[in-house]
């Protein structure tokens, strides 16, 4: 299952990170004696063991459906790269409609 | 164009089978996981915090009345409730959402396995319900730009994050078979008794112009007498019970005229238009989206206790065929008058008109005339009119009162709906009032007698028929502000 | 460089030098006493380490950010409170480093990136809040590696931190910058987080206290998530007790933090107070030694248990098989999800954005970003996480190290029913030279080994210092686990080989780091 420089390209674009074909080509084999290591993992974990995903059986934590301050648009607005009409301004996005 | 099939063909070839997907916005004070409000018209950015922003850092906490809500929606729709379950992630990344994640809930959901009913046509529908489970809602996003507003041919967007973080609650269903010919009628009236349903738990307002509650239409089509299933298209922006009708009938036939072209329906989004009654493609889902789903490690399991659940069970409504039976044994209409009732969707609005004090009768008539009239005319439900069931039994009251008639009513109608007021001071506004002095009746009911003096001895001989002619004068004369039948009186004692 | 709003005409930098080196020599717990008692305030205890840091931090690095102004402020602030009577907390006026990963609201968090360069954050994490609701003064934000992936702290955007031992070695990471800081006395407190040692690791490569608290026992809201299910904020201290005592005031439940648990912060200043392992038994994992570790290391641990045993600690030999896949199953789980975690870095709210031109679209400009903001290292574990948990690899990746996890966790609960408190170097090496391991990732991830069960499992742990390893000089740390919940326990037999270890060194181990140059 030798992952090649397509498949991190692929990968790439799933998590949007625009890699250069050097780095493409360098994560590759970096990636592929990771997940070789990894794959051990697979030794040891049988079907009937239940996966942990949390470290305490904690449960039910909730909170009241009650009001909490917001935060004040002009400090959520500071920190932006582009704001306008008391809106974030993002560049024009391709995606589909929602 | 895009080709389609007419409908009576694609009927005659095909078997649609549908799968409908309803999310509703819980109408909770505070949002799915953090503080801020979920008022509705807010300015832009001020209901937003480090959590539901997505700032680094922040933490989501749940909402306990959200899955209060969810557990009750899924008891209504006689879901079981999990022992145990969990959010999860899914990923993708897009700027509405500002942890480039939605809280969703993957292979656990709350609820699952249940089962409703739906009434149409005198038939009972049995539709399976897959799941219901909780989730957040995106921001709202504004094109600019472009020349429609929308997202194709902007040159930039500018994000709102008020909305991010609202609960929803997404119900889907299980395939629906077996409607047949049906299928646009029945999609609609299962979002109709959804709808009326959420509505009576009181979990949400449910206004899907508002987008309090909103559909996506799964349609497929399968040859005749076969049963594997075809390929289904997801229409979005289905905003009404009527698009949700004419978007399934419409992808049916579109679809239908793919597949009897030797074609292949292309698996993907479609976009409902309610202008030209047409589906777009969005983007093809061929290479569907990778949402890498894994177990929310942020939130902790909910395992709701059996007693709770029972609890729940405890505050449930009334269900909507049982609600059913008893209006109609109450009203006492007629299997069509019901049926008709049922499919315009009427049912709850009659119901509160009765409340009002309308007699069953004339709510039903109201309601599927006049204000049915309105709605088509206008494109909308007929919740969406411009009045209330209050304001129907009041008008309702002044003609049993003989304040107005019938037709008179009808401008009525026309005043309120126009925002002018209530049935009351439309009816002095504009001066509707039926005309009850006597002197006044007399005069022109003299003077249409004097009007018509061949008509008036066609009376004296006996021809009482003809008296219509004579009413017809005064009326006109009175600009129909007069009491009809009070008027044939003064007309046959003037003759008799 | 680090950024310091203190100019060079600033009174601080006038205090007598001796008075000063004296004051930064202190224990916090000693500095606390003295403000409380008004022997000392904490304008001068707060001025005495604005000055050391302007004096060595241009060596060290150990931070990003430092707002001598506003600290200054605060630490007047606190001397009137105390001055008019009121009541403050135990650690009043003692200053505290914290690391950039953390939300401190006005003051810039980088988290050691590029991506979030000029973010101010608008509110302060949970951990922040409780520092400043008990009266201690933020000096400033320490480095790290970025987003807390890396063992040595080189992965920081803004240049490696230098260990004060030997300013060509690393300190460790990702908490490098809180550990260096402690070494070189710029400060006697830090807080810092650890997923998978990051607070244990720079502490026992620097010779100082890291704990990292119960999975849950300190709130996360506010600390930038790295692994959401294995991060933990924890402190970070010269001495057993000031670590205790800085436990004591960020731990406990935090109703922003779902995963925070609900119950009293178990009592770990008594356990540090007392040091007392009589009858205590203490089990040495077999899996956490032997080849691979640096012989200085095995010697110092062999004689610490020696040594605890002396002090009448049962010492018993107990196995953990699965051990062996902590290291695999913790590079699966991950970069899972941190790749999610990361996602939220898309140039579109706050942080960098690169590429936006007019014409370009919002996907081609998070691209562009992501890849000029983040390191070689995070793209890397974001390109793994992705690919763990895509459909048709999660059963097999993530799916699979889930339960690996489970058997990690059975494995602990095994052994906690035959040993009250676990115990194991807390890092295989000593500091290595900046540079050396860089180019190799597994090799970096090799220094977690010991570390990450327990992050895994989710139970308390800490590194203490026991020594100098023979063939270096450099320090090495002892680890010691407790079950979830007792924490108190490894405060207990740190303190017990604290007190015992000073008694035969003579003093502090750290009285023997190298004399940092201060600029004539």
């Amino acid at each position: 299952m030798a992952l090649t420089p397509t498949d991190v390209a692929a990968l790439a674009r799933l998590a949007r990170i625009d890699l250069t074909a050097d780095e493409l080509a360098q994560l590759a084999p970096q990636l592929e004696v990771i997940l070789e290591s990894v794959a051990r993992v697979s030794d040891v974990a049988a079907a009937d063991i239940p996966p942990t995903s949390h470290a305490l059986p904690l449960t039910n934590v909730f909170r009241d459906d009650a009001l909490r301050p917001s935060l004040p648009r002009d400090l959520i607005l500071a920190g932006a790269p582009a704001a306008e009409h008391d809106r974030f301004r993002v560049p024009r996005i391709l995606g589909e409609e929602a | 164009m895009t080709a389609v099939l007419q409908y009576e063909d694609a009927m005659a070839a095909f078997d649609p089978v549908l799968g409908l997907e309803v999310h509703v916005e819980l109408n909770t004070a505070s949002k799915m996981f953090c503080g801020c409000s979920t008022a509705f018209g807010a300015e832009p950015n001020t209901q937003v915090c480090a959590v539901c922003l997505g700032l680094p850092g922040a933490l989501p906490v749940v909402n306990a009345k959200a899955v209060e809500s969810a557990i009750r929606i899924g008891l209504a729709l006689n879901c079981r409730v999990a022992e145990w379950c969990r959010f999860a992630r899914k990923n993708y990344f897009y700027p509405d959402m500002p942890k480039n994640y939605q809280i969703s809930q993957y292979d656990e959901p709350i609820c699952y396995d249940g089962w409703t009913e739906v009434v149409l046509d005198g038939e009972t529908y049995r539709i399976g319900i897959e799941r219901a489970h909780m989730e957040e809602d995106t921001g709202k996003s504004l094109h600019v730009g472009g020349a429609t507003g929308r997202i194709h041919g902007a040159d930039y967007s500018l994000l709102d994050y008020n909305r991010a973080g609202v609960p929803l609650i997404e119900i889907v269903t299980k395939p629906i078979e077996g409607t047949g010919a049906k299928a646009p009628q029945v999609a609609r009236a299962y979002v109709a008794m959804l709808r009326d349903l959420v509505r009576a738990l009181g979990v949400s307002d449910v206004r899907m112009e508002q987008g309090s509650l909103r559909c996506d239409a799964n349609v497929s089509l399968r040859p005749l007498g076969t049963t594997a299933y075809g390929t289904r298209t997801e229409t979005k922006n289905v905003n009404s019970l009527r698009s949700v009708e004419r978007a399934v009938r419409y992808e049916i036939t579109r679809q239908a005229a793919v597949l009897a072209g030797g074609g292949r329906v292309i698996q993907e989004t479609r976009h409902w238009h309610e202008d030209s009654g047409t589906t777009t493609a969005g983007r093809s889902k061929e290479m569907a989206e990778d949402y890498r789903y894994f177990p929310e490690p942020d939130l902790v399991p909910i395992a709701p206790s059996r007693a709770w659940v029972s609890e729940l069970r405890g505050t449930l409504p009334e269900p909507p065929a049982e609600r059913l039976r008893r209006v109609s044994a109450e009203w006492g209409f007629s299997d069509l008058e019901l049926r008709d009732v049922v499919n315009a969707g009427a049912v709850n609005v009659i119901e509160a008109t009765v409340a009002a004090g309308a007699s069953p009768q004339s709510a039903r008539k109201w309601w599927l005339s006049e204000i049915a009239r309105r709605a088509n005319e206008a494109g909308v439900d007929l919740e969406d009119v411009r009045i209330t069931p209050r304001q129907v039994a009041e008008i309702q009251a002044l003609v049993d009162s003989g304040t107005i008639n019938d037709r008179l009513a009808r401008q009525v109608f026309d005043g309120v709906i126009a925002g002018e007021g209530s049935p009351a001071e439309v009816v002095a506004a504009r001066k509707l009032a039926v005309v009850s002095d006597e002197g006044a009746l007399s005069t022109a009911v003299d003077a249409a007698i004097a009007a018509n003096p061949d008509v008036a001895d066609k009376i004296r001989s006996g021809k009482v028929q003809a008296a219509g002619a004579l009413i017809g004068a005064v009326m006109k004369d009175l600009r129909g502000q007069a009491d009809a039948s009070r008027v044939r009186e003064l007309i046959l004692q003037r003759l008799g | 460089m680090t950024p310091t709003t203190m100019p060079d005409d600033h009174p601080a930098r006038s205090g007598s030098g001796d008075h000063h080196a004296k004051i930064i020599r202190q224990t916090a717990a000693d500095l606390a006493a003295k403000i409380r008692d008004r022997q000392l305030s904490s304008v001068e205890v707060t001025r005495a380490h604005l000055e050391r840091i302007a004096e060595v931090d241009g060596e060290v690095h150990a931070f990003l950010y430092v707002d001598g102004e506003r600290a200054l402020a605060d630490a007047a602030r606190i001397d009137a409170k105390i001055a008019a009577g009121e009541p403050v907390g135990p650690l009043a006026g003692v200053p505290v480093a914290v690391k950039d990963v953390f939300a401190y609201s006005g003051a810039p968090t980088t988290c050691g990136s590029k991506i979030l360069s000029g973010w101010l954050p608008p509110y302060d994490a949970t951990v922040v809040h409780r520092l400043l609701d008990s009266d201690l003064v933020i000096l400033g934000k320490t480095n790290m590696d970025e987003f807390a992936m890396g063992s040595s702290t080189e992965n920081s955007a803004y240049g490696p931190t230098h260990n004060p031992w030997d300013l060509s070695r690393i300190p460790g990471g990702s908490g490098g910058g809180s550990s260096a800081s402690l070494a070189a006395f710029e400060s006697p407190l830090a807080i810092g987080s650890d997923t998978g040692g990051s607070i244990r690791q720079p502490a026992a490569v620097t010779g100082t206290v890291g704990v990292k608290p119960t999975y849950g026992g300190t709130s996360r809201y506010g600390l930038v998530a790295l692994a959401s299910s294995l991060d933990q904020p924890g402190p970070c201290a010269r001495t057993v007790l000031d670590a205790a005592l800085l436990h004591q005031v960020i731990a406990g439940h935090d109703p922003c933090d779902s995963t925070s648990i609900d119950a009293p912060v178990p009592d770990v200043v008594a356990a540090a107070r007392s040091g007392d392992v009589t009858g205590l038994k203490i089990g040495v994992v077999t899996e956490l030694g032997g080849e691979g570790y640096a012989p200085g290391v095995e010697q110092r641990f062999r004689e610490s248990v020696d040594l605890l045993a002396s002090l009448g600690a049962e010492i018993v030999e107990v196995s953990c098989p699965h051990f062996v896949y902590a290291l695999p199953t913790y590079y699966l789980i991950l970069p899972a999800e941190c790749s999610s975690n990361l996602a939220k870095f898309d140039a579109m709210r706050y942080g960098l954005r690169v590429g936006d031109d007019g014409t370009a679209s919002a996907e081609q400009v998070m691209a562009t970003t992501r890849q000029a903001g983040f390191g070689a290292e995070v793209k890397r574990r974001i390109i793994l996480g992705t690919y763990a948990l895509s459909s048709g690899y999660y059963d097999a990746y993530y799916g699979q190290a889930q339960k690996v996890r489970t058997l990690i966790s059975r494995d602990f609960e095994r052994a906690f029913g035959q040993a009250d408190v676990l115990i194991s170097p807390s890092t295989p090496l000593t500091a290595f030279q900046i540079g050396e391991k860089v180019d190799d990732p597994l090799a970096m991830y090799y220094n977690d080994l010991c570390t990450i069960p327990s992050n895994l499992a989710g139970n308390a742990s800490g590194s203490f210092p026991v020594g100098l390893a023979p063939e270096d000089g450099l320090p090495v740390g002892l680890q010691v686990m407790a079950p979830p919940l007792a924490d108190d326990r490894v405060y207990r037999v740190g303190a017990a080989l604290e007190r015992a270890l000073t008694e035969r060194w003579g003093g502090s181990l750290l009285d023997r780091v190298p004399e940092l140059a201060v600029p004539a």
